[in-house]
């Protein structure tokens, strides 16, 4: 007989020798363990359930049910409201909501990709700043985001309202015909996510600026790369977790954005977010704006499971935290 | 293995063959490379030569106080394993970095292989380094690592690969060849860092302190296995250390560097036994600096007694001035003898510390109101203990003298 089975054996042994008695102190401890654990994790889980799971649940349900009177929801469930959003009207083939849904998904993406394109020259100024002002710099691209969204948005409103210095500039340029305003336009909208957004993204690349070695640059230097090549194989790689979590803190607010489309948009400009509230506040179809609810909720996880996989891959397996 | 020394870029081919004849690269992979490398060598043979380094007036300045640089004159031979030693801030490592083309020097000329390089930027020079934090590209594997200086140079891929696999047998990496960085030791990664240097066949590789991350027992396991590349390779090595045992074990010549002057160029033994001055000395470890109060020819009055010197050392010290001049005493030149013994180079004293090290001791000697330290070999005979008297006999060649 092996040690291995003389010791299985005699701890079998001392588990029968043992009998009732440890059993009952494994119980009281597992009883005190249960205890601990309600203490401490049910506040937090309250949370989860109250604000998170059960809304969701409600949002789901009301989805499947079809529109009733002063559009609330009623039996029997139905797919209509997904039918709807995916162009299959009441009254035939009208693809207005599907082209919310491309307009917001287009809006997204540009609005992010501008983003970066700005917030990374901002982020790294910063970074070659003396220290003493580097918060002050970072002060300034958040200070902005201090003041309430609508009033920001207003402001946007009135610079590019028709007759402004702005719209008279563009007309000029033949960029817009005479007397059109700048706004409301789906360019606006652009503009307004850009501006808004853009510290969700100068904060985390300024992060990863921060904490660049500059020895992998100097080494890509020293192993023949230009200035360019360094750049793109020894800056940007380190730069890109830092990105990724920029291009999630951004791309998926301003998906769900309402705020920006509903003012600086007009009807032309209208986005998922704007579909949903007018279906809600509107009074006019709950399953709907619930079903848009959901195509959202759907749309940022594909978004967060794809950054994930980029991150990896690009990242060298270093995981990017969202 | 004589031709080896004469070529940079056929020596890693040649180094490869008695790396094969050794056993050591017994697989398929191995010999593909091999033959791979026959035929490179045949093309290219004595391609390139070990390029030499001349430093002309350099002078670098960091702000408005820190001088790293003061004019430096420095020549590097071709083939030469050579070491800028100096504490931290002595200006080693930028005169490192001026070399790579990293930073820019304000003033004065650098040659390299005969080229003027004072203005060229780091990609367009034929140097490579290993950094001190080994600054491998976390986010590619060690093969995409060790294959970047070519691709940066535009090698095909195919060449590419052959030149990494030659490397990868040369250093022995074998299986962390697909590995990440982030699954590697310190001391793989030093490697990694060596053979993405070398894999390029530089005119020049520069080391900044390439060892200082490892422990000891790494450390002085790496400290052979680069000697044995440099010399197999005969390519130009320019070492950056702080650490004085590694510059003697590793180097052809050291240059001690203290404020951004150079103190002292020399072979190993000459800075070790002949320091030009008090700094080298004390950086080399000695204590045993007496101040010389009076000099008569080739007698000597100093701080710790009457001491005799040599005639070299006569001639030496009349060129200085007396005042200010140290006489070296190194602790493993002296005789201890037990008791009271008069003679010439015979000073009194007694033990006041004794730390045993097995292979030898040192000992503390109080010698009138100095401190004298001695190595003694353990020989097995008698050691003094703490409190005897005894003489301690110096040999008049083994003096130096030197000013502060």
């Amino acid at each position: 007989m092996s040690t291995s089975d003389t010791r299985i054996l005699s701890r079998q042994r001392a588990v029968a020798n043992a009998g009732g008695a440890a059993i009952s102190t494994r119980s009281r401890a597992m009883v005190m363990e249960a205890r601990h654990l309600l203490f401490t994790v049910s506040p937090g889980a309250a949370w989860i359930i109250v604000f998170l799971v059960l809304p969701s649940v409600y949002l789901m349900a009301v989805a499947f049910m079809s529109n009733g009177p002063y559009g609330l929801p009623q039996m029997p469930l139905s797919v209509d409201s997904f039918k709807q959003l995916s162009g299959f009207g009441f009254l035939g083939w009208s693809p207005g909501n599907l082209y919310t849904l491309l307009r917001s998904l287009w809006q997204t993406f540009l609005s992010t990709v501008l983003v970066v394109i700005v917030a990374y020259p901002i982020a790294y100024y910063i970074t070659t700043c003396r220290e003493k002002w580097r918060p002050i710099m970072l002060l300034a691209v958040v200070v902005p985001s201090w003041t309430n969204q609508v009033i920001r948005t207003f402001g946007w409103m009135n610079l590019l309202a028709p007759d402004t210095p702005l719209s008279d500039l563009a007309s000029a340029l033949g960029l817009i015909s005479p007397n059109m305003g700048l706004y409301p336009s789906n360019f606006a909208v652009t503009l307004g996510l850009v501006y808004n957004f853009l510290p969700f993204m100068v904060l985390p690349l300024y992060a990863a600026f921060e904490k660049l070695d500059t020895a992998q640059v100097e080494a890509a230097q020293d192993l023949y790369a230009s200035p360019l090549k360094a750049f793109w194989h020894a800056v940007f790689p380190q730069t890109l977790p830092g990105l990724l979590a920029g291009v999630v803190l951004v791309a998926i607010p301003a998906f769900g954005m309402y705020v920006i489309p509903e003012l600086l948009g007009g009807g032309k400009g209208m986005m998922l977010g704007n579909l949903v509230a007018t279906q809600f506040a509107g009074g006019s179809n709950w399953p709907l704006g619930a079903a848009g609810a959901i195509l959202m909720l759907i749309a940022t996880f594909i978004g967060l499971f794809a950054m994930r996989r980029i991150g990896k891959r690009l990242g060298g397996g270093e995981e990017v935290v969202i | 293995m004589t031709e080896m020394t004469t070529s940079a870029h056929s020596g890693v081919e040649n180094s490869l063959h008695s790396g094969a004849g050794s056993g050591s690269l017994g697989n398929e992979a191995g010999s593909k490379a091999l033959d791979a490398a026959h035929e490179a060598s045949r093309e290219n043979a004595s391609r390139r030569q070990a390029s030499s380094i001349q430093m002309r007036g350099l002078h670098k300045r960091f702000g408005k106080d820190t001088v790293a640089l003061n004019g430096v004159d420095l020549d590097i031979e071709a083939g030469e394993f050579f070491t800028l030693l100096g504490p931290s801030g002595c200006g080693k490592t930028t005169m490192l970095r001026i070399l790579a083309g990293l930073e820019e020097a304000d003033d004065g000329r650098l040659t390299i292989g005969g080229k003027d390089v004072t203005e060229v930027p780091p990609h367009h020079r034929s140097v490579n380094t290993v950094f001190q934090s080994y600054a491998l590209f976390p986010h590619l594997s060690v093969r995409e690592n060790l294959a970047f200086g070519l691709k940066m140079r535009g090698m095909p891929q195919a060449q590419r690969e052959q030149k990494v696999a030659e490397i990868a047998g040369f250093i022995h990496l074998g299986d962390l060849i697909d590995r990440r960085i982030d699954q590697l030791s310190g001391g793989q990664k030093q490697r990694i860092a060596l053979a993405r240097a070398l894999v390029c066949e530089p005119d020049v590789l520069l080391l900044d302190e390439p060892l200082s991350a490892l422990d000891a027992g790494l450390r002085s396991q790496l400290q052979v296995e680069l000697l044995r590349v440099q010399k197999r390779l005969g390519m130009t090595f320019v070492f950056v250390t702080h650490d004085q045992d590694e510059a003697m074990v590793m180097s052809d010549r050291i240059a001690v560097l203290n404020g951004g002057n150079i103190q002292q160029v020399g072979a190993p033994r000459d800075v070790y036994e002949r320091p030009a001055n008090a700094f080298v000395a004390r950086f080399m470890g000695h204590d045993n600096l007496y101040r010389i109060t009076a000099r008569q020819g080739g007698r000597l009055t100093t701080e710790i007694g009457e001491l005799e010197v040599e005639e070299q050392e006569i001639e030496e010290g009349n060129q200085h001035a007396t005042q200010g001049e140290l006489v070296l005493i190194r602790p493993e030149t002296l005789d201890l003898k037990p008791g009271r013994v008069e003679g010439v180079n015979h000073l009194p004293g007694r033990i006041t510390e004794r730390l045993y090290r097995g292979s030898h001791a040192e000992f503390r000697i109080e010698i009138g109101s100095v401190v004298l330290q001695a190595t003694v070999n353990n020989r097995g005979r008698h050691l003094p203990e703490v409190g005897d008297e005894v003489t301690v006999v110096v040999a008049a060649e083994d003096l130096v003298t030197l000013s502060e």
